[in-house]
C-alpha cells in the first residue's frame, strides 16, 4: 500500500493534441479516490498513466515515495481491473488469478494460498478450474478483481470495472467493492462515468472535464461527495453531480434592509440567510445578474409543508410528471431563457442544440413527495429550502465566493 | 376474364393448382407445360452455345463475350426457369424437389470433375502401365521398393516435417515484430515480405536458379550471387543443386521464401485481434515482451498457427513445381508429386503415376480434415 502522488501531469500526444493538463492529486494510502467526468474528459488517459500504459508527457508521477514516469508498468506494482475484465481466455480461472504470481516466482503453495483465499472472498471457488468463457458477466468481473487482489498491490486502478454489469448486478456489486476496500483498504484509484458509482464508492472524486486550448487544465474539483454536491465549485460540477441535474436559472438577489430576495423569471423568494453565509462576498453582487441554483430535492409542494413560509414558495404550471414511487418528479417551464455557459454547453454536449431551440423557457424539476395528487397542466404552489440555493457567476461559472477551479483564477479575477 | 368467378379462379390457381375448378386446373396444367417448355428452351439455348464455343472457325470475340453472357446470365436464367419450373409443381412436390434442383447441377459437375477422376485414379493405380491388365498391389508395390521412389518419399516427408515448421516459426517471427512498427513502415515491411507470394513457383524457382546458378572453374565469371560470395572468398565454385543432402535443404530454402509472407499476413492479423487489454492486463501483471509472447501473445493465436501449419503442409506434400524446374528430381531431391508427373507424363507409366497420386491423397487427407475441423471450431466460437 502506498500514497500515490501527481504533480502537474500532463499529457499531450505526438500529434500535439492534448488529452491531459496540469492535474495535481495527492492520493492518500489507503483512500478510494474516484476520477469521474463525462466521455473525453482525460479520465482513462489519467489512471492509464499511474498503470504505465500510456507515456507522461509532463510532470512526476509518484506512487509511494519513488518517482515512477520511466517506470515500466510491471515494475510498478499496482494491479489494474479492466472494463472488459481483460481474462485470459486459454487460462483457467485458477490460472488467471495466479499469473501475477507465478511470474514474480512465487512459492507454489503460497500462490495457492492466496488463490483460494481470494476466490473465498469473491464467493468463485466453484469456477476456478472454469475458463473465463464458460462464465457470466458478473462471475468474470470477480475473477478479474481476484487477479487484482491477489498481487497484494500497492494500489487498485479501475477502469470502469462495472459498467458491462446489467443494472440490478452493478448495484450489488458497487457495494461488494465498497466492503472489499474496506477490508483490504488498498489505495484505490476508480474511474468511471457514472456519477452515482463515484458518489456512494469514494472517499473524494475527482471532477474532470475536457480540457480546451484556453484551458489546459482538466481537474474541477476534488472533493468528499457532500461537498462536491452541497458546494460545487462551478456549474460544470453542479450540473454533473446530482440526479435529476441541478435546476438554473438567470436571476438577482436583492437587499432589502436584513432581508435578501432572489429574484427569477418573475418569481420572488426570500433567501435563508444560510445559504448567504456559503458564498462569502455574496453582499457585493447584489443586482447583479447571476445563475441561481436550485436542486430537485429542494422543492416541496407547499400543501405538503406544514406552516410553509409564503414569501419562500413560487407558483408553477405543471407540464410532466414521473411517478417513481418513492418519490414524485414534477417537470415545469420558467418564463427566461435557459442558462447557456461554456459548462453547461460542454455538459449538455448534443442535447445543447435542442435546449436553444426551446428559446426563451428554461426547463425545471421538482421532487415533491408521491403523495401530492398532481397531474400535467396542474397549478402547483412549490415551496423552496432556500438555505440550501447556489449562486454562480453567468460569465464563467464559478460559484460566489468560491476558489476557482486550476485555471480558471485569471477569468474570476478580470 | 372480367368477371368475378374467373378472378377467383384466377387466385385459387396462383396459390395451388390441384384444389381450382375445372378452369384453375387447366390453367395450372398450361403453366406446368409452360415451364417445362421455358426449361427446355433454355438447355437448347446453352447447349447450342456450348457447341458454338467449340467451333474453331467462328469469331473469336462473339466467342468470348457469350462465354461470359452464358457464365452470367446463362447461369442464371437457368436457376431461374428451374425454380419457376418447381414452383408450377404441385406444392408437396415442389419442397421435395427444390433442394435437388438447386444442388443438383454444382453435384453433377462436382461428380464429373472431382469424384469420378479420383475414382478413376484409384482404379487406375491397381493396372499396368497402359491401364490395360489388372495388376493387383503391384504399382504400389513398386513404389515402395524402388530407391528412387522411396527416395522420394523420404524427401517428401522430410520437406513436410521442415518446411511448414520453419515458415510458421519465421512467420510469426516476422508478424510479431512489424507489430512493434509505425503503421506506415509496418505497411511497407509486410507488403516487402509478402512479395514472393505473387511470384509463382515456377517464377520463383527461375529467380532462385540465378542464387543457385554454378559454372565449372575457368568457364566465366560466377554470375550466381552464392557461387560469385563463395569463390571471392577463395573457394572453388560449387554445384549447389548436385551437393547431396544439401540440395534438399537450398530447395526448401526456395518455398520457405515464397511462403513466409502468406504466413505472416495470417499470423498479424490474428495477433492484431489479441485484445489489447489483455497484453496491457499482462504487462500489468508483470510479464516481460518475451514471457508476454509466450504465455499471453502465442495461446492466442495457437488456432491461427494450427491453420497456417496445416495450409503449407498441404502445400508442400502437393509441392512438385520448384524440384521440377530447379533439379528435375536428379541428384536426390525428387519428390512424390514430382515423381508422379515424372511417372504420367515422361514415362508415361500410368499405373505407378496413379499409384503414387493415390499416396498423395491419403497422406493430405488427415491433414485436411484437422484443417477443416479447426475450421469449424473457429467458426462455432465466432
Amino acid at each position: 500500500m502506498a500514497k500515490i502522488t501527481l504533480d502537474d501531469i500532463g499529457k499531450i500526444y505526438p500529434d500535439g493534441t492534448r488529452a491531459v493538463g496540469h492535474v495535481n492529486l495527492d492520493i492518500q494510502d489507503g483512500e478510494f479516490l474516484v476520477l469521474v467526468g463525462p466521455s473525453g474528459c482525460g479520465k482513462s488517459t489519467i489512471l492509464r498513466m499511474i498503470a504505465g500504459l500510456e507515456e507522461i508527457t509532463e510532470g512526476k508521477l509518484y506512487i509511494g515515495d519513488q518517482l515512477v514516469n520511466d517506470v515500466p508498468p510491471k515494475d510498478r506494482d499496482i494491479a489494474m481491473v479492466f472494463q472488459n475484465y481483460a481474462l485470459y481466455p486459454h487460462m483457467s480461472v485458477f490460472d488467471n488469478m495466479a499469473f501475477g504470481l507465478k511470474l514474480r516466482k512465487m512459492p507454489k503453495e503460497e500462490i495457492k494460498r492466496r488463490v483460494l483465499e481470494a476466490a473465498e472472498t469473491l464467493e468463485i471457488t466453484e469456477f476456478l478450474d472454469r475458463k473465463p468463457k464458460a462464465l457470466s458477466g458478473g462471475q468474470r468481473q470477480r475473477v478479474a478483481m481476484g487477479r487484482a487482489i491477489v498481487r497484494e498491490p500497492k494500489a487498485f486502478l479501475m477502469d470502469e470495472p462495472l459498467s458491462n454489469l446489467d443494472a440490478k448486478l452493478r448495484v450489488q456489486m458497487r457495494t461488494e467493492l465498497s466492503l472489499l476496500h474496506k477490508r483490504l483498504g488498498t489505495t484505490t484509484v476508480y474511474v468511471t462515468h457514472d456519477q452515482v458509482e463515484a458518489m456512494t464508492l469514494g472517499h473524494r472524486v475527482a471532477v474532470l472535464r475536457a480540457v480546451s486550448p484556453q484551458r489546459p487544465y482538466n481537474l474541477q474539483q476534488v472533493a468528499p461527495p457532500t461537498e462536491l454536491f452541497n458546494e460545487p465549485v462551478n456549474l460544470f460540477v453542479a450540473g454533473f453531480i446530482g440526479s435529476p441535474a441541478m435546476n438554473m436559472v438567470y436571476g438577482h438577489l436583492e437587499a432589502d434592509g436584513d432581508t435578501v430576495w432572489a429574484v427569477f423569471a418573475g418569481n420572488r423568494v426570500k433567501v435563508d440567510p444560510v445559504a448567504l453565509e456559503r458564498h462569502p462576498g455574496i453582499d457585493e453582487r447584489m443586482g447583479d445578474r447571476l445563475v441561481l441554483g436550485i436542486r430537485p430535492g429542494n422543492f416541496e409542494a407547499a400543501s405538503h409543508v406544514a406552516g410553509a413560509d409564503p414569501d419562500k414558495q413560487i407558483e408553477v404550471n405543471v407540464e410532466v410528471t414521473e411517478m417513481l414511487g418513492n418519490e414524485t418528479f414534477v417537470h415545469f417551464l420558467l418564463d427566461e431563457e435557459p442558462v447557456m455557459t461554456p459548462d453547461i454547453q460542454e455538459l449538455l454536449g448534443a442535447a445543447a442544440e435542442e435546449e436553444a431551440v426551446m428559446g426563451h423557457k428554461t426547463q425545471f424539476t421538482a421532487r415533491v413527495s408521491p403523495d401530492v395528487p398532481v397531474t400535467a397542466g396542474d397549478r402547483l404552489a412549490l415551496v423552496i429550502d432556500t438555505a440550501k440555493m447556489h449562486f454562480f457567476d453567468p460569465t464563467h461559472g464559478v460559484r460566489i465566493g468560491a476558489t476557482p477551479p486550476p485555471g480558471m483564477e485569471a477569468m474570476v479575477q478580470s | 376474364m372480367g368477371t368475378t368467378p374467373s378472378l377467383a379462379d384466377h387466385d385459387t390457381t396462383g396459390t395451388s393448382s390441384d384444389g381450382g375448378g375445372p378452369n384453375g386446373g387447366r390453367l395450372g396444367a398450361l403453366r406446368t407445360v409452360a415451364a417445362v417448355a421455358a426449361i427446355a428452351a433454355i438447355i437448347v439455348v446453352l447447349a447450342v452455345s456450348a457447341s458454338y464455343l467449340r467451333d474453331e472457325n467462328a469469331n473469336r470475340l462473339l466467342q468470348v463475350l457469350l462465354a461470359i453472357a452464358l457464365g452470367v446470365v446463362g447461369v442464371w436464367a437457368f436457376y431461374w426457369a428451374m425454380d419457376r419450373g418447381v414452383s408450377a409443381l404441385p406444392e408437396a412436390l415442389s419442397e421435395r424437389v427444390r433442394p435437388i434442383v438447386f444442388v443438383g447441377p454444382a453435384a453433377v459437375i462436382l461428380g464429373v470433375y472431382l469424384v469420378y477422376p479420383a475414382i478413376n485414379t484409384i482404379i487406375i493405380s491397381f493396372m499396368d502401365r497402359q491401364s490395360e491388365n489388372f495388376v493387383g498391389v503391384d504399382n504400389y508395390i513398386d513404389v515402395f521398393t524402388k530407391s528412387d521412389t522411396l527416395t522420394s518419399i523420404r524427401n517428401s516427408i522430410l520437406w513436410v516435417i521442415i518446411v511448414p515448421v520453419i515458415t510458421v516459426a519465421i512467420g510469426l517471427a516476422f508478424a510479431t515484430l512489424v507489430d512493434k512498427l509505425s503503421k506506415r513502415s509496418e505497411a511497407s515491411a509486410k507488403s516487402l515480405i509478402f512479395l514472393p507470394m505473387a511470384i509463382s513457383f515456377v517464377g520463383a524457382s527461375v529467380v532462385w536458379g540465378f542464387v543457385y546458378s554454378f559454372r565449372p572453374a575457368g568457364f566465366g565469371n560466377q554470375i550466381g550471387i552464392l557461387n560469385a560470395i563463395w569463390t571471392a572468398l577463395g573457394n572453388d565454385p560449387i554445384n549447389w543443386l548436385s551437393v547431396q543432402p544439401w540440395n534438399n535443404a537450398f530447395l526448401m530454402v526456395i518455398v520457405i521464401w515464397a511462403q513466409v509472407g502468406f504466413a505472416m499476413v495470417i499470423l498479424s492479423s490474428a495477433i492484431k485481434a489479441v485484445p489489447s487489454e489483455i497484453v496491457e492486463a499482462a504487462r500489468i501483471d508483470g510479464a516481460s515482451e518475451i514471457q508476454l509472447f509466450w504465455k499471453v501473445v502465442f495461446p492466442s493465436v495457437l488456432s491461427t498457427v494450427v491453420v497456417v501449419w496445416t495450409t503449407l503442409v498441404i502445400t508442400v506434400w502437393k509441392l512438385f513445381d520448384i524440384v521440377y524446374v530447379m533439379t528435375g528430381g536428379r541428384d536426390g531431391t525428387s519428390v512424390i508429386a514430382e515423381r508422379m508427373v515424372t511417372e504420367f507424363f515422361k514415362n508415361f507409366n500410368f499405373g505407378a503415376g496413379a499409384a503414387l497420386a493415390v499416396i498423395l491423397f491419403v497422406a493430405v487427407t488427415p491433414v485436411m480434415v484437422i484443417n477443416v475441423r479447426r475450421f469449424q471450431a473457429e467458426e462455432a466460437i465466432r
